[in-house]
């Protein structure tokens, strides 16, 4: 039997549930650390970042509206689709320089937080809701709601496990996102779009950049139409700035500085409440 | 330059006096935040709802063009549409966006269209004529072209592509195929006739790539409100977002801007 030729994969970008390449027709050499591979990936520029932007906002509507039941159940599914390919990751966390063990570890936690989020997505509502008392003749009740559109600037130091923890809580609550993976570990964020194409998840409703952080933190926290911003990382330049840019639409403003994404409290209802906000109604009782 | 040449439009079966003031306000007022705005050329509505615009734009510039002979079908008599045309412009409109009988044009009819559009036309009086040939249902580009040396031949001050309720509207190569023949109407007979794309330009990007169209096949002359127009209702929302996009450096939202 003759040897077949080695396909390389293309690492594109994934927007409105497409793999599309970046406008800008950038990209970046990534060399692994046993210097044995080279990969390009995309340099998403500012118009990409833009274009995902009006993708997330048109899938929105439809996605908050969807009942919460029913995005557990894409987050369930999604869990499935991750298992399958279980190996892909596993060798591509190898490629960037993690032990075998480590690898497996962060593969497994990773489902582990999928099924983790999916449980949640019917329950948190009910947790964060309350009926509050006042005097007078109203019946008064808070709900958390979607915040809108989330842009997210998935941890560097942890591939997929963190670039989950940032971006999962987000979308299970309603929100759509337009997400920048790790620059110096680009492969499973960006990989992951593979897991996403296949588990009924819509498009738009998940956008994964991959590109310069320093470039485009400034795009991810001053575009108007993004309603909240996840930041991760340490860098106090990009935390002072998205601080900064929050304040022209008064966007809400997460960041995790130093999280270690395996601990437990990596996870919880409270990174769902995160990116939600409350709505409290006045609803008048008659006498 | 885009926002100066709007017709801001409202043809919804579901248009009401005040969604028209609205529109009317809007047309005068597209964003105070940013001063030194123009604003758009005209507003385009219903015969019923003249009355009400020209309350509402007494005083500023803007001009109010009615649509007529039974849009978007035009399946009327000619008596009927005649009368429409002579109300809307007793009512004050200044221009008139006329349908052409697309079943009589595509029968093979010509002198019925051309009589009809020479018919109202006259009735129009002062006001400028606009003929509609709903490229949508024209089928080929070579009737789109026959339709455009019709209309402009029987009297015609601007043709238009489309009513915003067929689709395709406008699209660059029909628009591309009414331009050359506003210029070899031009070339055979010294008189300038106007061009207006409609429906479905809601994008600044757009807006931009027929002007260069415009000003590639009909040079700087036909870039002006005179001559040029575009039928839109959400294009001057992205205009004005581009525009505080290049003031202000950032990416802007629909949600502070008017509705439309």
């Amino acid at each position: 039997m003759t040897q077949s030729l080695h396909i390389n994969k293309t690492y594109k970008l994934y927007i409105d549930g497409n793999f599309s390449r970046t406008e800008s027709g950038r990209y970046i050499k990534w060399i692994d650390p046993k210097k044995k591979m080279i990969i390009n990936f995309c340099r998403g520029s500012r118009k990409d970042f833009r274009n995902a932007v009006v993708s997330a906002r048109s899938a929105f509507k439809a996605w908050s509206g969807r009942s919460a039941y029913n995005r557990g159940q894409i987050f369930y599914r999604i869990a499935e689709m991750l298992e399958g390919r279980k190996e892909q990751f596993i060798s591509e966390l190898i490629l960037q320089g993690f032990t075998k063990k480590q690898s497996k570890k962060e593969v497994t936690l990773s489902i582990d937080r999928l099924v983790y989020y999916a449980g949640w997505a019917d329950k948190y509502q009910q947790l964060f809701s309350r009926v509050n008392p006042v005097s007078s003749p109203y019946y008064n009740f808070s709900t958390p709601e979607p915040t809108g559109v989330v842009a997210a600037i998935a941890p560097d130091n942890s591939c997929l496990l963190g670039f989950l923890s940032v971006v999962v809580p987000a979308v299970v609550g309603g929100n759509t996102v337009v997400v920048l993976a790790s620059e110096s570990y680009p492969l499973c964020g960006i990989t992951f779009a593979e897991v996403l194409h296949s588990s009924d998840v819509p498009g738009g409703v998940i956008n994964i950049m991959s590109g310069r952080h320093d470039e485009l933190i400034e795009q991810f926290s001053s575009h108007m139409d993004v309603n909240a911003i996840i930041y991760c990382g340490a860098d106090s330049g990009h935390a002072s700035m998205v601080e900064k840019n929050t304040a022209l639409n008064v966007k809400r403003a997460v960041k995790y500085a130093d999280q270690n994404w395996i601990n437990p409290d990596a996870q919880g209802p409270y990174h769902i409440m995160k990116s939600q906000e409350i709505k409290t109604t006045w609803h008048p009782i008659g006498y | 330059m885009i926002l100066s040449m709007i017709d801001l439009t409202t043809l919804e079966g579901k248009d009401s006096p005040g969604k028209v003031k609205q529109l009317c306000y809007k047309a005068a007022h597209l964003h105070d935040q940013h001063p030194g705005l123009p604003t758009v050329a005209a507003i385009c509505v219903y015969p019923n709802m003249v009355p009400v615009a020209k309350v509402a734009l007494a005083g500023t510039n803007i001009k109010i063009a009615s649509v007529a002979t039974a849009f978007p079908s035009g399946m009327t008599t000619l008596s009927a549409k005649l009368k429409e045309v002579r109300f809307v412009v007793d009512a004050g409109a200044e221009e008139v966006d006329m349908v052409i009988s697309r079943g009589k044009f595509l029968s093979g009819d010509l002198e019925f269209v051309g009589d009809e559009i020479y018919q109202v036309k006259n009735a129009c009086g002062a006001a400028k004529l606009k003929v509609i040939l709903e490229t949508g249902e024209l089928v080929t580009l070579d009737n789109v072209r026959r339709a455009s040396d019709l209309a402009m031949n029987a009297g015609a001050d601007f043709i238009k592509t489309s009513t915003g309720k067929i689709n395709p509207c406008a699209t660059p190569a029909v628009v591309l195929t009414m331009l050359e023949a506003v210029r070899d109407h031009y070339v055979q007979t010294g008189h300038r006739i106007g061009m207006k794309p409609a429906g479905g330009i809601s994008t600044a990007k757009q807006g931009i790539q027929y002007l260069v169209m415009v000003r590639e096949t009909l040079g700087q002359a036909w870039l002006t409100p005179d001559l040029f127009r575009f039928g839109a209702s959400s294009l001057a929302n992205d205009v004005l977002m581009q525009i505080i996009k290049q003031n202000q450096g950032n990416y802007q939202s629909s949600d502070y801007f008017s509705l439309d």
